[in-house]
This record gives structure tokens, C-alpha cells and sequence, in this order.
């Protein structure tokens, strides 16, 4: 049986599957040849998974909330057959040490023992923007096994963590009140790549100080009509409203409890929805065309670069950073000087 | 290819409570540059077994303080061997009687260590029995 074969069981009870499929996706993030042959086998496969992004600062409960979401999915509404679910949770890696505590299974403990759930925790291994290099890859592992819905859980406190939004078809932002987030919520970046806000942790003091702030922070983007009383009478607001083109998406802010389950099906519910909403529009096709390019295209720098490295001459190399070092050139020039030096095209 | 990492997957099995002692472990194996899968507490032997699978891990360290590791350990190596992952290596912390030792080393634990290791030499230990290499 080939690998492609033996993962493509591992959704269902086949343990030997599930253990291809472990192997297979640690000798992804370790860059294992053979990793990168299975993945060329398997890339025919994918492309029908829902891939969902869960982003927001540390203590939000995201975790927690990942857990109930995939507990949904597993035990739907009588009638409905349950989808199998694929979690990757990344944390970050220690920039002194290389290591890395990955916690994030703590919070799921009511997906033990499904067979139709497999959670993968991965450090960040020196990756910059909240995923790791190879979670891309990992989630096209899921995808080709057949898991028909994979949680991409990561740490997003600032404006660089923005990969999950390229990666994920939906990204949820969570937040939770007291965290002054309200004026964090005013900070471009992680709230605008958001399909949906989650306020979770909702029975605490705060939540609607932070509903507002992110109303108020997506209302700057596309303002809302509204009406004012006036003297006990209705009037329109003669404020600009942009028109509502049919087609577009308004991000919703939700709240949630996580830990009581409170609001979960509603959070499932906008997440379907979303999925619909990109199907219906074309959106699901540019956007997974978007993100292969960005693949393509960073795999076509990195073989670039690794090809000149390997063709730079090193002395020649040296005497340049030397001259660069003294400020006898710029970095322009130098850079101009290695490229043209080891016989690439300026 | 990068550089080998080393995962281990820290758990505590049973109702034993107490799990400071597993945390220093979990930090001490992350500041040694290894990856490290926190379960918490009152973990199942089948859901250690099961995220040993899914994590691919190449080390578990169990944390018992209730006596009740001849009951737990066995059924963890059991589970192990079942799931086709013998290759894992078991250590064993908390409080372990010295008359266990020995029966406990006989199943496949690797390494016990009660209160006052040190926690570099659970790191040495847990890397020699990875890379079959010492460190010193």
C-alpha cells in the first residue's frame, strides 16, 4: 500500500493509518525528503477540506473554544452525519533555546478517543508570523486523508501574525473583555483579517465595552446606517453608508462561553455559513488560487537563493561583505556585485 | 533537513493531582531545546496512548505521586505496544517506592526518578536514549 493509500484510512478506524499519517506529518516539519515525495502523491487529493483559522492573544480561550467547536462537528443535530475533524494548534518556539511547550491539548479533553479527530500540536520552529513553515503543509496531509473540516489554532497578539489569514479559508479572531483589548481592537492587522469576531469569556465584566470597540472598529471600514430618536421621533442618520452589494460578507461579532458551551452553535452556524458565502461568490477558488501562488512562489525564491548560495564563490563573497562592512559600498551595490559576480542576470 | 527535535509527551495518569513537579520537568526539557506536549492532569492510559500516536513523540514522561503507578504503568506499555509504538521510551517521576524499581525497569521504563533529581540529568538521559548519544 502506498503512503498516499495507508493516509488516506486514517480517518477512519484504521490504526495503522493514523500512524502513517503521524510519521508522515513529523518528517514534514523535519523536511524529510521523503516527507516532500508523500506530499507530491497526495496533493491531487486535496482541496476540499474547509480549513478554519482561530487566532487571538494569549488567554482568550481559544483553545477551549477549539475544543467545543470540534465536539459540535462531531455530534450535530440528529439527522446529519458528523464531518471528521483535523486540529493543528502551533505555539510559539523559544528564540534562545529552539523548544517549545505545545498546551493546547490540555483544553480538549471531550475529543478523546474519537477516531473521527486528530489533533496535531506544532512549535513554530523560528517562523515569524504565527504559523510554522510546514503548517501549510500539515493541513494539505489533513486534507488529503479526507478530514473534511481542519482547525488551524494559533497565537496572534499583534500585526504580524496575518499567515493564518492567507492560510485558512475562515478566520476567527477571539477576543475576551478586560484584556484592554479596547484599545487594542482599535490596531489594524489582526481585526481586519477577521470573517468572524468571537467574543468569548462572555459572562465577564467588560463585554460590551469590547463589543463596542470592535463594532465601532469595523464600522470605520464599512459604516452602518442608523437611526436616533429625536424628540421621542425616528429619524435616518445622514451619515454616508456605503451600499449593500449583494455578495459581500459582514464580518459578526459573536459571544461565547466556551468553557458552558454557551453560543457554540451559533459560532457553528456562522462558520457554515461562511463556507456557503465563499462558494456562492467564487471566493473559496480565488482565494485558494492566492494562496498557491504565495506557495509557488516562495518555494521558486527559496530554490533561487539556495541555487546562488551554492554558486557564489566564497572568497569572492567575503571581499564583498568586507567592502560593504567598511562602507566602501551599499548594500545595493553589494548585492548587485554577488548577483552579477556569480554569473546571475541584475 | 533542519535539525532533529526532540518531542516528549509529559502526563500525568490517574486522579494524583499534583503536578508542579511535571511542570519543571516540561520547562526544564523545553530549555534543553526539545518540544514538549503538556496533557495535564488526569490523563487516561488511552488518552496518553492516543496522543502519543497522533504526536508522533519520541518520549513519554509519566508523573505519578498516588502509588498507583504498578496499575497505571503497565497499561500504558501495553497500550504502546498495541499501537505499534514501542519504539516510544517511558520515564517515570513522582513517588516510586525503591522496591518497584526493578519489576518497573523489567516492563521497559527507562529512567525513575524520585524527588531531588536533578533535572539535567533527566535531560541527558532522555537524549541519550533518543540520539543514543551522550551529551556530556
Amino acid at each position: 500500500m502506498s503512503i498516499a493509500e495507508s493516509i488516506r484510512m486514517a480517518t477512519g478506524d484504521s490504526p495503522g493509518g493514523r500512524l502513517a499519517l503521524a510519521r508522515l506529518l513529523s518528517q514534514i516539519e523535519d523536511d524529510d525528503p521523503r516527507g516532500l515525495e508523500a506530499l507530491n502523491d497526495l496533493f491531487p487529493y486535496t482541496g476540499r477540506a474547509h480549513l478554519v483559522g482561530v487566532t487571538g492573544a494569549p488567554g482568550t480561550g481559544k483553545s477551549s473554544l477549539v475544543n467545543r467547536l470540534v465536539y459540535h462537528y462531531r455530534h450535530p443535530p440528529t439527522g446529519e452525519a458528523p464531518r471528521s475533524v483535523a486540529v493543528v494548534a502551533v505555539d510559539p518556539s523559544s528564540p534562545f533555546t529552539g523548544g517549545a511547550i505545545l498546551g493546547d491539548r490540555v483544553r480538549m479533553r471531550d475529543l478523546a478517543g474519537d477516531p473521527g479527530v486528530f489533533i496535531r500540536s506544532m512549535a513554530a520552529r523560528g517562523s515569524l508570523g504565527g504559523l510554522a513553515r510546514a503548517t501549510a503543509s500539515v493541513t494539505q496531509v489533513f486534507d488529503a486523508a479526507g478530514f473534511e473540516v481542519i482547525f488551524i489554532e494559533t497565537v496572534g497578539a499583534g500585526q504580524a501574525e496575518v499567515d493564518i489569514a492567507q492560510l485558512a479559508h475562515t478566520t476567527i479572531v477571539v477576543e475576551a473583555p478586560g484584556l484592554g483589548d479596547e484599545v487594542q481592537a482599535i490596531k489594524a492587522g489582526i481585526l481586519e483579517i477577521a470573517d468572524i469576531l468571537v467574543v468569548n469569556k462572555a459572562d465577564r465584566p467588560g463585554v460590551e465595552n469590547t463589543v463596542r470597540a470592535l463594532k465601532g472598529m469595523l464600522e470605520l471600514g464599512a459604516p452602518q446606517p442608523r437611526t436616533f430618536r429625536h424628540h421621542g421621533a425616528l429619524l435616518e442618520s445622514l451619515l454616508e453608508t456605503k451600499p449593500e452589494v449583494p455578495g459581500t460578507w459582514t464580518t459578526p461579532i459573536l459571544r461565547t462561553v466556551a468553557t458552558e458551551g454557551d453560543g457554540v452553535p451559533e459560532l457553528l452556524e456562522a462558520i457554515v455559513r461562511h463556507r456557503a458565502h465563499l462558494e456562492t461568490t467564487g471566493e473559496w477558488q480565488r482565494r485558494d488560487r492566492a494562496r498557491l501562488q504565495a506557495e509557488l512562489e516562495a518555494l521558486v525564491a527559496q530554490r533561487l537563493f539556495e541555487g546562488w548560495r551554492r554558486r557564489v564563490a566564497p572568497a569572492y563573497y567575503r571581499e564583498i561583505l568586507d567592502r560593504l562592512a567598511r562602507r566602501a559600498i551599499s548594500p545595493h551595490q553589494a548585492a548587485e556585485a554577488v548577483l552579477v559576480g556569480s554569473g546571475e542576470a541584475a | 533537513m533542519s535539525e532533529r527535535k526532540i518531542r516528549v509527551l509529559v502526563a500525568k495518569p490517574g486522579l494524583d493531582g499534583h503536578d508542579r513537579g511535571a511542570k519543571v520537568v516540561a520547562r526544564a526539557l523545553r530549555d534543553a531545546g526539545m518540544e514538549v506536549i503538556y496533557t495535564g492532569l488526569r490523563q487516561t492510559p488511552e488518552m496518553i496512548a492516543e496522543a502519543a500516536l497522533q504526536e508522533d513523540v519520541d518520549v513519554i514522561g509519566l508523573s505519578i505521586l498516588s502509588g498507583a503507578h504498578m496499575a497505571l504503568v503497565p497499561r500504558v506499555l501495553d497500550l504502546l505496544k498495541a499501537s505499534g509504538l514501542e519504539h516510544v521510551r517511558v520515564f517515570l517521576g513522582g513517588i516510586i517506592p525503591d522496591e518497584d524499581v526493578p519489576r518497573l525497569k523489567e516492563m521497559g521504563v527507562v529512567g525513575i526518578y524520585g524527588p531531588g533529581t536533578l533535572t539535567k540529568d533527566i535531560i541527558e538521559d532522555v537524549r541519550r536514549a533518543v540520539l543514543g548519544v551522550s551529551t556530556s
